[in-house]
């Protein structure tokens, strides 16, 4: 990374803000002067805010025709050099990922956020849904990684939005923030002061122009970018491509090229995983959750305590790539895990193919309504009773 | 023989290590290109702030001959790309490449609301009536009645014109022309550059290799004769009365107007806000 653009943050006045909301100031707070979207319940709020901030930013905010349009614009805007977001819910998260896959094999910096609301289809937009974990992997064609965060909070939202710009700058990337209606659209008391993101510059080309490669990568596996201008004058393909930028079906290039795709995420994985474990060290039963069910599970954790049950809390921040390692540790004593979410068990299969020598219980709901406390505490509590 | 402006060499605009290019021989969009290198060329257009931005498909395949700035887009997207590159970076000089299948069918959404929107951009459209990529499939520019691997009892779909569309959208500037006389293609290029907002030139091109064959039309040479006598410049169609104008399409600039530029007018309201 170039010498990381140091912020100091506003003092840390406390305000109500909703999770979008906080996205919003995380956007600004993170250099971020690009935003195209389309509307769709429960993300719009950022699109709005995004509206009135941006342009006194200094940025350009776009409604553009369709979600595809929107994906298309931000990841030409950062073409151009700009930081860009794009924000939006399930069905518009779909028609999203032919250009999310673009960036990711182009390798074009971009934050996309996904609101989730039930499906299949249009679903139930005003109610909270964690349907998209699949999609958020895999959703476009082809092999390539991803990089997922799932906050839980305002507050973590703010925190983690400013680190999926660092992620994807730092990366060359496309970067998600998962979250559900729940934490998007309730309001928070947050202090948004107190810490300082690293803020990543992008890596740009420098040096003689005959001998410039835009896909030869550096020692961290991230090839400098070139920016439109600066006398470079690449090509940037979808197409399998060689380190000159031009199509290639070279098997041996195309090979190396996107393992290098694979490599570089785990080359910067110290500063992509984060986790919350929480009583984890000697817990019987651990319950793995993200974002709003989480939250739900960490009141579970402390009601199972009071009965004498050792339950913990396992909870990844990033979502993808999983952190594997930390959920080994936290689970090191476990008998049982416990995975609610509100989907029919896209975590859990996870978490099995991870756990396989363990037993893995989900408890999964698709009502529309959040997971309660007492209804994890209930099942983590039988749980530890039987093992 | 055909022959440039002295100081044009088409050579100096191509990427050397691409060559050989993959286009068929006799492929309109060869002359195409040439005549938009070539506006570029008089236009003194610094390529250092050339942006060309291609979709998919054979149209979409030429940004990568071009010695400039290029990205080869998703199929049907470029323009919404462009729009993004454009808007952050208004010191660029953003080009666009696109067919007629990537233009009008899966991207007719973005063409529409680019025309509208009226951002400084130059679309050429390249229009051989065909899926020239995928195998020669109907596109939405077929003409009624042709064969095409996807209509083998001939195609009964009517067709688009392109043009009408754009204008009717609210595009500022709308022009076309046939490869057929690429110095007269090239200037029409060098309006559409030239214009302040949103530009859309339809190039009628040709597809000799699964269009042309597959519709017995003949040679190359024979199919760029034939747009001589199924195009019409506009200013001789509009000095024809109605029941006897020609139905054929028209060239050369068809529509034009000053409508602001929808980048300025962002950059302008911000700015206005900001002082506020
Ligand atoms: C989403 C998507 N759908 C379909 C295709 C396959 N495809 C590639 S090129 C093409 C048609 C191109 O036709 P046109 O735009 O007329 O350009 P031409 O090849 O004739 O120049 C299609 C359908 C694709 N690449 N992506
Ligand atoms: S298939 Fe048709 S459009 Fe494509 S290069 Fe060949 S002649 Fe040109």
């Amino acid at each position: 990374m170039n010498a990381p653009d140091r912020h100091v943050p506003k003092a840390a006045a406390a305000k109500l803000l909703s999770g979008n909301a906080a996205c919003a100031q995380g956007a600004i707070d993170a250099g971020c002067k690009f935003f195209a979207g389309y509307p769709i319940t429960p993300s719009s709020e950022i699109a709005e805010r995004l509206s009135t901030m941006l342009p006194a930013a200094g940025g350009v905010f776009i409604q553009m025709e369709d979600e595809i349009a929107a994906m298309a614009a931000v990841v030409g805007a950062s073409m151009g050099g700009v930081k860009s977001l794009t924000a939006t819910s399930g069905p518009g998260f779909s028609l999203k990922q032919e250009n999310i896959g673009y960036a990711a094999g182009a390798e074009i910096p971009c934050v996309i956020v996904n609101v989730m609301r039930g499906g299949p289809s249009t679903g139930m937009p005003t109610r909270p849904s964690q349907a998209d974990i699949f999609q958020t992997r895999y959703g476009s064609h082809g092999d390539y990684p991803m990089i997922v965060l799932a906050p839980a909070s305002a507050r973590e939202i703010y925190d983690e939005t400013i680190r999926a710009f660092d992620l994807a700058e730092l990366c060359r990337t496309p970067v998600i923030l998962l979250y559900d209606q729940v934490i998007a659209q309730s309001s928070e008391t947050v202090a948004l002061g107190g810490r300082v993101p690293v803020h990543a510059t992008r890596k740009w080309a420098s040096g003689p122009r005959e001998a410039y490669k835009p896909y030869a990568a550096d020692a961290d596996l991230v090839p400098p970018m070139p920016r439109p201008g600066d006398g470079y004058r690449t090509h940037t393909t979808g197409l399998t491509h060689s380190e000159t930028g031009f199509p290639s079906q070279d098997p041996e290039t195309v090979t190396r090229n996107l393992g290098r795709l694979y490599a570089k995420l785990d080359r910067h994985r110290d500063l992509i995983d984060s986790y919350e474990a929480v009583r984890c060290e000697d817990a019987e039963v651990v319950i793995v959750a993200i974002g709003i069910s989480a939250r739900a599970a960490r009141r579970a954790v402390d009601a199972c305590r009071a009965e004498g049950y050792k339950v913990g809390l396992f909870r990844p921040v990033t979502l993808w790539p999983f952190p594997e390692i930390a959920l080994r540790e936290a689970t090191r004593n476990a008998k049982a895990i416990l995975v609610p979410e509100l989907n029919i068990g896209q975590l859990r299969l996870e978490i099995e193919r991870q756990l396989r020598d363990r037993r893995v219980e989900g408890l999964h709901l698709i009502s529309g309504e959040p997971i309660t406390p007492a209804q994890i505490a209930a099942s983590a509590a039988k749980l530890a009773s039987e093992v | 023989m055909f022959r440039d402006a002295p100081h044009f060499d088409v050579r100096d605009y191509l990427r050397k290590e691409m060559m050989p290019h993959f286009l068929c021989p006799g492929c309109g969009h060869g002359m195409a290109l040439r005549a938009l290198l070539w506006a570029i060329h008089e236009l003194n257009i610094d390529r250092d702030k050339l942006a060309v931005v291609s979709g998919i498909g054979c149209a979409g395949r030429l940004s990568a001959y071009i010695d400039a700035n290029t990205f080869h887009t998703t199929h049907g997207r470029p323009l919404a790309y462009a729009t993004g590159l454009a808007l952050a970076r208004p010191d660029l000089h953003v080009v666009v490449i696109t067919g007629d299948g990537d233009c009008l069918a899966i991207g007719g959404n973005h063409l529409i609301h680019a025309c509208r929107r009226n951002l400084k951009l130059t679309c050429l459209m390249l229009n051989n009536e065909i899926y020239g990529m995928t195998g020669g499939q109907v596109s939405p520019t077929t003409s009624e009645t042709r064969l095409t691997t996807t209509t083998p009892h001939g195609n009964s779909e009517p067709n688009f014109d392109a043009c009408a569309l754009a204008t009717a959208a609210g595009a500022g500037f709308v022009g076309r022309e046939v490869t057929r006389h690429v110095p007269k293609l090239k200037e029409l290029i060098k309006a559409g550059l030239q214009h302040p907002g949103f530009a859309f030139v339809e190039v009628v091109s040709d597809c000799t290799e699964v269009y042309g064959r597959k519709n017995d039309m003949g040679s190359s040479a024979e199919m760029v004769m034939r747009q001589k006598s199924e195009m019409r410049p506009s200013a001789y169609r509009d000095s024809v009365d109605e029941p006897f104008r020609s139905t054929d399409l028209p060239t050369g600039i068809l529509a034009q107007n000053n409508r602001p530029e929808y980048g300025a007018a962002l950059r302008a309201a911000a700015a206005a806000r900001a002082g506020k």
